[in-house]
């Protein structure tokens, strides 16, 4: 499944669902598309699958990609990734847990409410990963690179 | 047409547009037309935080963004509203049978009110298609969560108490809860510490005649009184005697009292701990639990007996001092209590600094036990990968933060202390000085000074051992907030408020709805199933496909997301949860057998089993055989992991113990999947005898293990995808037909290269412990 690229072709369909049509002229309908390393690195290992969770492509890079098949992997990503980065920490209700923090994200403000500690999870390279009560995940790229009150907040949870 | 559904749509059913949507709406909508439902959109179609609302009325649907734009669909009979999500994200996606029409976002924050909107819009729809008018919204379902309400409660079992409130900063009082008990030991030792108190503040009051009334007149050429020195001195004696004594009793008694306070405070969060649900344990790390309970507990009962009772001397002693200092001399005792002000206020700035230095690390700690419990039971993966030196480079991290975090607070704190007994020192000077320009000026006597000498000397003392309260008060109500955090969790498989208890419960599960999530994920959606009486079921699937957790949510290990389980039509919420697995009797694909005999093993679930019964359970199970093989038979002991047991071994000593409680619905984990097929065959004719008149659900990916099965639920992806038995589904050529060719090409590649694979190939099951954690 090491294809490159050009051996299958991507179209949009009415419903604005993906469809795929590989080497053997096969058409595959409802075709998802998946970041293998969404936080890592995100534009290395993009797999295509298929309805029923099926890998029919993997491409390496995107840049590997032609760009009409890139522009509909990009738009499709677009409307499924979903992992806010916060930028700033405004406020939180209290330093107990649960509490409610009031955020700056790359999406626009928005406020939402830590369960526990636990929920604050470490990644590699200073980055933390925050979930909150209903799952959504909320990326923090650099903690270094805050500003000291986001930081001094964040630090009575850490 | 539409004037009766407007009737329903002013009850109190369809809650009002709140601002400013209402007002934007209102050119939208004809004077005749009423809003049917609404939900609020929190993401724009980039995926942006912004707020919009989409409304369903009786005749379109109308989208209106933050800045009052409109965008209306006219219904049409061939509209379709889906609803989806993946990643923490929801979609609504309007289309008819040619081409998707509009789509709409939201974060799962919305997703009841987004699933409550889809059905209003399907009945709707099905009202539209039909020509007739939509009925009122359906009472019965609970309006935040789409599940049936149980017929005589008004409170919807899934919903209700499921809002938190951040706990109190003043912990540390919340321990009253525990104190209350023993609020007459709590009432001996205060009298005790202010008799005992009081009478160490006697012999400074006595250096002052002894000043006045012996040394100075005999300074000034008088003899000594022998009388009046052997009072004094037998007045200090007896005063130190007695302090004594009473010192000894006060602090026994409140010994005694914070040991049963930090007693009961483990055993209570214990307690509670255990009856949080596995999504719970799921989320926290063992080691961090372990330190809360053991060692939080352990520090909080130090902080009562040691730093508490010390504290509370020490308050009654200075006021008690500033009462005497006052009464002999106001004047010298307001200087005297000048510096007090000053260090009150340098404890206040420190406190806090101090506060968020313990609570972080506590959770530092937390990581270092975190590392411990993980890598110990993990021993053969770490030395089969030689990984030991990275391991322990991780501990050294953990360690190293640790550091870090003390150091930082030990800057703050090493400051502290050595200015409180600069201040002190400098107090005493102040004391000195105006001292002598009072004896100088005649209106203190030398004997009125050395008293305020002795008594500030012991004053500014206490007040430097007080200033230490702040760190350790910190660090108990750090260790108290740990505690309370476990024990303000509410369960989130909830204690019914009104419990239906079952009478004789004939094993009828129903399954209705029902919708699973476990952190942003949909793990089981829309399952119907309907498991009568007696019947088995077996759960067929790839692993990934929500059979465990069917399972899971039929133990109520966890609860539904939405829709309802009813056992003999009864909600599963609304019965105590200890009464309800009382009937349900749990066989895992990975035995766990606790450190004890064997015998005691089997009567896990019933502990008050004669020899007799359990006997008979280890006969039917098959296991009487090879447990009389072993050294003490049925007193074997068994160790953590019950090893020195095979794995077949275990297994049957494991249904022994499901077949003694004696339960009305089985259930079977992937019993069979950990062993070879000989054992396997064992096993199974153990299985058969456990399975005779029961309701029986059974998982197993081995599919020649469901031959007993009246029925065979097909899963894919958390649906039901066929239901039907062997014969049936084999015939209609679908998914489990699939999985069949599938297994029996495997079974004759087997069959082939026998050493090659020596058990069958198990796609392995996410099993209770191997669920994918949120963390």
């Amino acid at each position: 499944m090491t294809t490159q690229a050009m051996d299958f072709t991507l179209s949009r369909d009415a419903f604005g669902h993906l469809s795929l049509t590989d080497a053997a002229g096969e058409r595959h309908d409802h075709v998802q598309v998946v970041r293998a390393f969404p936080i890592a690195a995100p534009d290395e290992g993009i797999s295509l699958l298929s309805a029923d969770g099926h890998e029919l492509a993997w491409i390496t890079h995107l840049d590997q990609t032609d760009p009409a098949t890139r522009q509909l992997i990009d738009e499709t990503l677009a409307a499924r990734d979903f992992m806010p980065v916060l930028q700033r920490l405004k406020s939180v209700s209290s330093y107990a847990t649960p509490s409610t923090w009031a955020v700056d994200t790359d999406r626009g403000p928005t406020r939402f409410v830590l369960r526990g500690e636990e929920n604050i999870r470490r990644l590699p390279g200073e980055m933390l990963m925050i979930a909150d009560e209903h799952g959504i995940q909320y990326l923090i790229k650099s903690l270094p690179a805050l500003d000291a009150h986001s930081r001094k907040l964040l630090d009575r949870f850490l | 047409m539409l004037t009766n559904t407007m009737a329903t749509a002013d009850t109190a059913s369809t809650p009002l547009l709140p601002e400013p949507w209402h007002t934007h709406l209102q050119s939208a909508l004809a004077p005749d037309e009423s809003i049917e439902a609404w939900l609020t959109l929190d993401l724009d179609d980039t995926l942006r935080f912004s707020d919009s609302v989409l409304v369903l009325t009786g005749r379109q649907l109308i989208a209106c963004a933050t800045d009052g734009q409109i965008a209306a669909w006219p219904l049409d009979a061939a509209f379709e509203l889906h609803a989806h999500d993946h990643a923490g994200v929801g979609s609504l996606t309007l289309q008819n049978e040619t081409a998707r029409q509009a789509i709409w976002r939201f974060t799962l924050t919305q997703n009841p009110a987004a699933l409550r909107f889809c059905r209003r819009f399907d009945q709707i729809l099905d009202a539209l298609r039909e020509g007739r008018e939509a009925g009122p919204v359906p009472a019965v379902l609970c309006a935040q969560c789409h599940a049936p309400l149980p017929p005589d409660e008004d409170d919807c079992p899934a919903c209700s108490g499921s809002i938190d409130q951040p706990p109190s900063t003043w912990t540390l009082f919340r321990l009253w809860r525990f104190a209350k008990p023993y609020k007459g030991q709590l009432l001996i030792g205060f009298l005790l510490t202010l008799a005992a108190t009081g009478a160490t503040l006697v012999p400074p009051y006595l250096t002052m005649p002894l000043m006045d009334n012996v040394l100075i007149p005999y300074q000034n050429g008088q003899q000594i009184d022998t009388s009046l020195v052997v009072l004094y001195l037998g007045g200090l004696l007896a005063s130190a005697v007695v302090a004594w004594g009473l010192g000894w009793m006060r602090t026994y008694i409140l010994a005694l009292f914070s040991e049963r306070i930090g007693a009961d405070l483990r055993t209570t969060t214990y307690d509670h701990l255990l009856r949080q649900s596995l999504e719970y344990f799921g989320n926290k790390r063992t080691g961090d639990l372990m330190a809360r309970i053991s060692s939080e507990t352990d520090r909080i009962c130090v902080f009562l007996s040691l730093h508490a009772l010390d504290f509370a001397t020490d308050v009654l002693m200075i006021i008690m001092t500033a009462i005497i200092l006052a009464s002999i001399n106001p004047w010298l005792a307001l200087v005297t209590l000048v510096p007090l002000p000053f260090i009150a206020w340098l404890i206040h700035l420190v406190r806090d600094r101090l506060r968020t230095g313990f609570d972080k690390t506590g959770r530092v700690w937390g990581e270092i036990t975190s590392v411990l419990a993980d890598t110990i039971p993990g021993i053969r993966v770490v030395k089969a990968f030689a990984q030991e030196k990275r391991e322990s480079e991780r501990f050294r991290e953990a360690n190293r933060v640790n550091l870090e975090a003390n150091d930082k607070l030990n800057r703050v704190w090493s400051v502290f202390s050595p200015t409180v007994a600069l201040l002190t020192e400098v107090g005493l000077l102040v004391v000195w000085a105006f001292g002598i320009w009072q004896v100088a000026n005649n209106d203190i006597t030398v004997g009125v000074l050395t008293a305020f000498l002795a008594y500030i000397g012991r004053f500014y003392g206490r007040l430097d051992s007080m200033s230490r309260i702040v760190s350790v008060t910190q660090k108990a109500a750090a260790g108290a907030k740990r505690v309370f955090d476990i024990l303000d969790h509410a369960s989130s498989v909830p204690e019914p408020t009104n419990p239906i208890h079952l009478k004789g419960v004939k094993g009828q599960i129903t399954l209705a709805n029902v919708g699973f999530r476990y952190g942003n994920r949909a793990v089981l959606r829309d399952v119907d199933l309907v498991i009568q009486p007696g019947e088995m079921v077996g759960l067929v699937g790839h692993s990934g496909s929500g059979k465990s957790t069917l399972v899971n949510l039929m133990c109520r290990f966890y609860d539904v997301s939405e829709g309802a389980i009813r056992i003999d039509g009864v909600d599963v919420r609304s019965v105590p949860v200890g009464e309800y697995r009382k009937h349900i009797g749990l066989v895992l694909q990975e035995p766990f057998l606790f450190f004890g005999t064997i015998a005691e093993n089997i009567a896990y679930g019933k502990p008050e089993a004669t020899r007799d019964e359990i006997v008979a359970a280890a006969r039917a199970a098959h296991a009487h055989e090879f447990i009389l093989r072993l050294p003490q038979g049925y007193d074997s002991l068994v160790g953590e992991r019950g090893q020195g047991l095979s794995g077949g071994e275990r297994q049957r000593i494991s249904i022994a113990r499901a077949l003694l409680i004696d339960p009305k619905i089985l259930i079977l984990d992937e019993a069979t999947s950990s062993v070879d097929t000989e054992t396997e065959k064992e096993i199974q004719k153990a299985l058969d005898n456990l399975v005779r008149g029961r309701t029986t659900i059974a998982i197993a990916h081995r599919l020649s293990t469901l031959r007993k099965a009246n029925r065979l639920v097909v899963m894919d992806r958390g649906r039901i995808v066929e239901e039907g038995d062997h014969d049936t589904l084999i015939e209609r050529g679908g998914f489990y037909w699939r999985l069949y060719e599938a297994q029996q090409r495997q079974v004759e590649g087997e069959a082939l290269t026998p050493s090659l694979t020596p058990s069958m190939p198990n796609a392995h099951t996410a099993g209770v412990d191997a669920e994918p954690t949120l963390k």
